[in-house]
C-alpha cells in the first residue's frame, strides 16, 4: 500500500517516471496547491522496493508492505550506469 | 529505540513539521538529499541533541530550517568558518554543514580550502546545481562550459571548477560525489562521512529545473533528471574504460561527470593533534617545574 500526503506533492511526477513496474498514476482529485498527487493503480505489480519513497523530493510518499503478498521482485536501476536505460 | 522503517515515522522524528512543504520548486533535487541524510542519521542511530547544523546563504542553506535540531544559519560562505567554532568549542558536537555549490565554492572557497587542509573534523554536503539559485540564476563556478546564466547570456566560457578533486588534492579523509536518482549509495556515503574522524566531503550533484535547467534548454523535469542519468558514469567504470576500452568508448565517456567515492584515507584530524600538543607542552612544563626542585 501507498500512502501520499495530498498537501505535501507539488507534483513533479518523479515517482510515476521512476518507478521500475509503472505502478504509479496520477489521481483524479486535485490538491490545495492544484496539482494531481499520485496514487497506486486498481491494477498493479508493486512489489515494495521503496524507490518512490526514497526519491520523493517533498517527503510525501510512504510505502507499507503487505507481509502476506509475495510478488516477484523486479530490480530498480539502482546504480549509476552512464545513460543505458532500465 | 524504535527502529524505524516508513518515511512517515522518520518525518515525525527529524522533521519540523511546521516549517513543511519546503519553499523548493517542482522537480528541485535538495529535498531527496535531506531525505538520505535523515536516513543515513537514523541508521548510525546518533543523539540528535549531539548533532549541530551549519548552513550558508542560498537554497541548500535553507535545509537546517526543515530539521528538528540545532542549527545555525550564517552569513554567506562562511558556514564552514562557524562550524570550526562549534567544533573547538565541543569537540562532542557532530557538525554537519549543508551548503551550495556557490557558497562552499564561490564565496567560501578559501574557508573550504583551509578547512579541509587542516582536517578539522566535520561534514560537509555540498549540494551541486551548477548555478546560484536563490538570487537569480548568476554564473556559479562549477557550472560547465557553454553553459547559460544571467551573467553568461552567451555562454559559460570559463572552466569548471571540480570541487571533489580539490578536496582530494587537500587530504580530505572522505571524498564522494552522488547524483540525487540513486538511494542506496548516497545513503551509505553519508553514513561513511559521518562517522569519519576528520573532513569528509560528499557532492550531490541535484537538479535545479527553474535556474539551471530552464535556461539551457534542459526540458521539462523528468528530461532533466534523465540528463543527469545520461551525463554522469562511476569512477570505477571511467577508469576501467580509460585504461581498456576502444577509442570510440573512450570519447563516449571522456566528458561525462565521474560518481563515486574518490578518497577514504585516515589522517590525524586538527583537533586530536591539537590535543596531543596541549599534552606535550603539560608535560613539559611539569618536568621543568621539578627540575627547579
Amino acid at each position: 500500500m501507498i500512502e501520499v500526503k495530498d498537501d505535501w506533492c507539488k507534483g513533479c511526477n518523479i515517482c510515476i517516471d521512476r518507478c521500475p513496474v509503472d505502478a504509479l498514476e496520477e489521481s483524479d482529485n486535485l490538491n490545495r496547491r492544484g496539482v494531481r498527487p499520485p496514487k497506486l493503480k486498481e491494477e498493479n505489480e508493486c512489489n515494495y522496493c521503496r524507490l518512490c519513497e526514497l526519491i520523493c523530493p517533498d517527503l510525501a510518499i510512504t510505502v507499507i508492505p503487505e507481509e502476506d503478498d509475495k510478488k516477484p521482485v523486479k530490480k530498480t536501476l539502482l546504480t549509476p550506469v552512464g545513460g543505458k536505460l532500465k | 529505540m524504535v527502529e524505524i522503517k516508513t518515511a512517515d515515522e522518520l518525518n515525525k522524528k527529524f522533521l519540523r513539521e511546521g516549517m513543511w512543504p519546503t519553499i523548493f520548486c517542482n522537480g528541485c533535487g535538495h529535498g531527496v538529499v535531506l531525505e538520505y541524510t535523515f536516513w543515513a542519521l537514523e541508521e548510525l542511530g546518533l543523539d540528535m541533541d549531539k548533532v549541530i547544523f551549519a548552513s550558508g546563504i542560498g537554497c541548500s542553506s535553507r535545509l537546517p530550517g526543515y530539521i528538528n535540531a540545532d542549527g545555525l544559519h550564517t552569513t554567506h560562505g562562511r558556514a564552514i568558518a562557524f562550524a570550526t567554532g562549534i567544533k573547538a568549542a565541543n569537540p562532542d558536537f557532530h557538525v554537519i554543514i549543508f551548503t551550495g555549490d556557490g557558497d562552499c565554492a564561490g564565496i567560501g572557497g578559501n574557508h573550504f580550502i583551509h578547512a579541509a587542509r587542516r582536517n578539522i573534523d566535520m561534514t560537509v554536503i555540498m549540494i551541486n546545481n551548477f548555478i546560484y539559485g536563490m538570487t537569480g540564476g548568476q554564473l556559479a563556478p562549477t557550472a560547465p562550459l557553454g553553459s547559460i546564466a544571467t551573467t553568461a547570456p552567451y555562454g559559460n566560457i570559463e572552466h569548471p571548477f571540480d570541487i571533489s578533486n580539490l578536496a582530494c588534492a587537500l587530504g580530505a579523509n572522505y571524498v564522494a560525489r552522488w547524483g540525487v536518482s540513486h538511494p542506496y549509495q548516497p545513503i551509505k556515503s553519508i553514513k561513511e562521512g559521518l562517522e569519519k574522524r576528520g573532513f569528509s566531503l560528499l557532492e550531490f550533484l541535484a537538479p535545479c529545473p527553474t535556474a539551471y535547467g530552464r535556461r539551457n534548454k534542459l526540458g521539462d523535469i523528468k528530461k532533466h533528471w534523465a540528463w543527469y542519468d545520461d551525463n554522469t558514469i562511476l569512477i570505477e567504470d571511467y577508469e576501467k574504460i580509460m585504461k581498456y576500452g576502444t577509442e570510440e568508448e573512450k570519447a563516449q565517456v571522456k566528458d561525462k561527470i565521474q560518481l563515486g567515492v574518490f578518497q577514504d584515507i585516515q589522517k590525524p584530524g586538527f583537533f586530536e593533534s591539537y590535543e596531543k600538543l596541549v599534552d606535550r607542552l603539560r608535560e613539559k612544563e611539569t618536568k621543568a617545574k621539578e627540575g627547579k626542585k
